[in-house]
């Protein structure tokens, strides 16, 4: 290509306009730090602070995939139950072959966990893009569909896992490698792979152009129902992701699984600044969101000044209060 | 004012008294300015504007029109200066307030709520009511007369979004034609607007000024101004350069007064003739719906023009042929045989497309330049796992200068340069997949002249280089300027071929509007949403 070759390279000042979109989530993060030790200083322990990012490793994860569906436009709705839903099946496949594999049985079952997963994010992809059906309504569809095939599965009980398997899984919640518990570096791992796809690769400038308007990525030549489809297919990977980790930590498959995850997870995205109605999508924000909103619960719990029963509507707030905040700094 | 009372009273009998006779201005601006923080858009413009006359503002992007408009109409508050109408001095802190002093405003951009019926917009906010029940059938009435009044013939119960958008533009002017007003502002009326459309709106601006209406007539083309303005005030860099009796002015002369210097010709010199090795050719084209049986040939180093009304499907002829809709055509490119199944495949085999809708399809407009340039050229241009952004940086620095678009910094996004800017940042888009076939649908609709004349070099260029241009445009003068042959299209059909000397306003009209009559519309006419 003429175009790109010569040119001395006079560069013009770029100015680097930090907005509060992108750094928000993350003063918002450490003013919460602040808040919280002065509060109780037990808050900032280290055991404290790992016990609490741990156990928001779960929607960090599911939420980073929902950065890339909500930035190409679209929203899963499905993602509590089929957390759920591949727990489910990702146990009851790891109990059957555990007599014949022995403990062989846990890789497997992960890879039957990540397989079902990117097929149900294919079945969400596909009804929406090639179904053209508003993805509000096809993953509430499929969210009432993989939460009733859970209950089915479970006979509305539970399904624990096999004995033979619980020390050897074990780890994969409760482990660290050099201190840090495992699921925290799962997640720090996946939103890294996340941002390299988002920021770095061909793809993620094709997800925030489709996110941002459709007509335009169409005109460019670049395939909206392939982007989008790509994208609910990464989120079913990280719900995957996430339940494989989640599986040690109850030892069982429940109907109730993931209830309610789907609103966390928005809530993470949007807190983390990406916009619902699509666009550049911010992974660590999403992580970060996700960080606030197990912070606030335990804060809660810590703190004696508000009952712990009001956590969702503190939350509710705080996602409020992320919205405005992106209202003003845009209408600069 | 009451809408119903000013309906029933058409013909005059609530004209303010001061319409006919004394010679007071409705709106006498002195002094204006505007400030923001210490960048000035706008200083010292002083203007009268008299009851039952034309006044038309005229200036290149960023000389101040829009933010006078805002001034006049209530948007912004002046730093400086003052407004008087009728000689009482007023102010406006909102636009309500400018709305109830008399003083309508028609927005250049389309403000309607889609999902609502015409009558529904043209009362939106301010609905009859009788008690608390709102009085469908009075506004019905009264919508159907005063669309019927301004020559427009849509049903007033249609959905807006079932309607042309040469008409959702009429509906509006309806709206902020609804109250009386003694100063109508029309800020571009023309933009989305084509042939008869254009004629039926001066027509009404027309009859406003007969009414005794004052009108302030914004618009970027100097044909509309030169037809119908009493007055031309010219804006350059956010100073009043002067205001000028209408009919003095050559069209040419407003353009040098807005550009500051003599213009070179707007049309460049034809340095080499067009070849006649068949480039694009295409047989039998359909589009359901939209154009049948169209066939024409684009020649290496060749400008073809299409004309034509908005509606002839010319725009969703060539959006078909690329794979943007669904079509069957036979198509041969550089004598291969090739269909092209998306917009993706006629990139990568070498056709470019320019839509018309820059800012809704062309440009992400709240993205930087960079990803807006290399969007339709990821591929080749990131041929790699991760993206090059150096060489992503340089091709912007080189498209910055290549195509002279003006900006404040690189670190701009899309949205925020000028219409003539951004149209030069689509046509770099485009350019940069190293097409050898471009279609460029508008090339310069609402831009100004001196963007115009850049657009127009480029495209020469092109075809200098050996590629072909097939150029879409309801500007037959445009069409005529620049390109070697022009095809008319009407109501989805070919209706004739100018070239040479044939190529006048007149012969391309006759053919857009009353040619040979075409063949029965194409039928399964449903709109194709995607």
């Amino acid at each position: 290509m003429a175009v790109m070759t010569e040119s001395a390279p006079r560069r013009r000042p770029l100015d680097l306009n930090v907005s509060w979109t992108d750094i928000g989530p993350f003063l918002a993060l450490a003013a919460l730090l602040v808040v919280g030790y002065l509060i109780n200083p037990d808050f900032l322990s280290a055991t404290n602070l790992a016990n609490v990012i741990t156990r928001s490793a779960f929607i960090a994860i599911i939420a980073v995939g929902a950065t890339f569906v909500i930035s190409s436009g679209g929203l899963d709705l499905s993602v509590g139950s089929m957390a759920a839903f591949i727990t489910g099946i990702t146990i009851m496949f790891m109990n059957t072959v555990a007599p014949h594999a022995g403990i062989w049985a846990i890789p497997a079952g992960m890879a039957v966990a990540i397989l079902v997963g990117l097929l149900c994010g294919l079945a969400n992809g596909l009804i929406v893009t090639v179904g053209r059906i508003e993805p509000f309504i096809a993953t509430l569809g499929t969210m009432g569909i993989f939460r009733a095939l859970i209950t089915y599965l479970t006979d509305g009980g539970t399904i624990p896992i096999d004995r033979s398997l619980r020390e050897a899984y074990r780890p994969v919640y409760f482990g660290t490698v050099a201190g840090i518990p495992v699921p925290i570096l799962i997640s720090v791992a996946v939103a890294a792979v996340a941002s390299f796809i988002l920021y770095k690769m061909k793809y993620g400038r094709k997800c925030a152009a489709v996110g941002a308007n459709e007509d335009v990525a169409r005109y460019s030549g670049i395939s909206v129902i392939r982007t989008r489809t790509v994208a609910y297919i990464v989120q079913g990977a990280c719900v995957a992701i996430a339940a494989i980790c989640y599986v040690p930590r109850l030892g069982a498959a429940t109907p109730t699984t993931g209830q309610l995850w789907e609103l966390q997870v928005i809530t993470a995205v949007v807190i983390g600044g990406t916009a619902l109605r699509g666009g550049k999508g911010h992974v660590w924000g999403t992580v970060a969101g996700a960080v606030i909103l197990e912070l606030i619960a335990n804060l809660m719990v810590l703190s004696d000044f508000v009952s712990e029963y009001l956590v969702a509507a503190v939350q509710g707030v705080i996602i409020i209060i992320a919205m405005l905040i992106q209202r003003f700094s845009n209408s600069k | 004012m009451s809408i119903a009372a000013n309906i029933a009273g058409e013909g005059g009998s609530t004209l303010s008294s001061n319409a006919h006779g004394s010679l007071e201005p409705v709106l006498r601006a002195q002094q204006l300015s505007k400030q923001y923080g210490p960048v000035t858009v706008l200083s010292d413009v002083t203007l009268d504007i008299l009851p039952g006359e034309v006044h038309a503002i005229i200036g290149e992007n960023g000389a101040g029109k829009s933010t006078l408009m805002r001034l006049l109409s209530g948007y912004v508050e002046p730093s400086h200066g003052t407004l008087s109408m009728n000689g009482h001095a007023v102010k406006f802190a909102k636009p309500s307030q400018a709305q109830e002093a008399g003083i309508a405003l028609v927005h250049q951009e389309i403000l309607l709520a889609e999902g609502l019926t015409v009558t529904d917009n043209l009362f939106l906010g301010r609905e009859l009511s009788r008690g608390h029940v709102v009085d469908d059938r009075t506004m019905r009435r009264l919508a159907a007369e005063k669309l019927a009044q301004i020559g427009c013939v849509v049903s007033p119960s249609a959905l807006v979004r079932d309607v042309s958008l040469a008409d959702r533009q009429m509906v509006q002017i309806a709206r902020a034609l609804l109250d009386d007003y003694n100063l109508v502002i029309f800020d571009e009326p023309t933009a989305v607007l084509t042939g008869g459309e254009v004629e039926r709106l001066l027509e009404i601006v027309l009859r406003l000024k007969a009414h005794g209406t004052a009108v302030l007539y914004i618009s970027h083309r100097l044909d509309e101004v030169q037809r119908v303005a009493d007055k031309v005030t010219v804006l350059r860099d956010g100073k009043m350069v002067g205001t000028y009796p209408g009919k003095t002015l050559s069209q040419m002369d407003m353009a040098r007064l807005m550009v500051g210097r003599e213009l070179a010709a707007l049309y460049p010199e034809r340095t080499a003739a067009p070849s006649d090795v068949p480039m694009l050719s295409v047989r039998n084209a359909s589009v359901p719906g939209y154009a049948e049986d169209v066939s024409f040939t684009v020649h290496k180093g060749e400008i073809l023009g299409f004309a034509g009304m908005v509606g002839a499907g010319r725009t969703e002829l060539f959006e078909g042929i690329i794979g943007l809709r669904p079509a069957a055509a036979k198509v041969e490119l550089e004598g291969k045989s090739i269909h092209f199944q998306s917009p993706r495949a006629a990139i990568d085999a070498g056709v470019g497309y320019l839509t018309e809708d820059r800012k809704g399809k062309g440009l992400l407009l709240q993205e930087h330049l960079a990803p807006n340039l290399t969007l339709s050229a990821l591929g080749v241009f990131h041929p790699g796992l991760s993206m090059g952004r150096r060489r992503e940086a340089e091709a912007l620095e080189q498209a910055v200068e290549t195509y002279d678009i003006r900006l404040k910094s690189l670190g701009a996004k899309a949205g925020q340069l000028s219409g003539g800017n951004q149209q030069k940042l689509l046509l770099a888009k485009v350019l940069l997949t190293d097409p050898s076939v471009v279609i460029i649908d508008e090339p310069t609709r609402g831009i100004d002249i001196a963007n115009k004349a850049q657009i127009y070099a480029f495209i020469q260029e092109l075809v200098a280089k050996g590629k072909a241009c097939i150029v879409i445009s309801s500007e037959m003068q445009e069409l005529i300027g620049i390109c070697d042959r022009i095809l008319v299209m009407r109501e989805g059909r070919i209706t004739g071929e100018v070239s040479g000397a044939e190529m006048t306003e007149s012969n391309v009209a006759v053919l857009a509007t009353s040619g040979p009559k075409p063949g029965p519309k194409a039928k399964g006419g449903t709109e194709w949403l995607s």
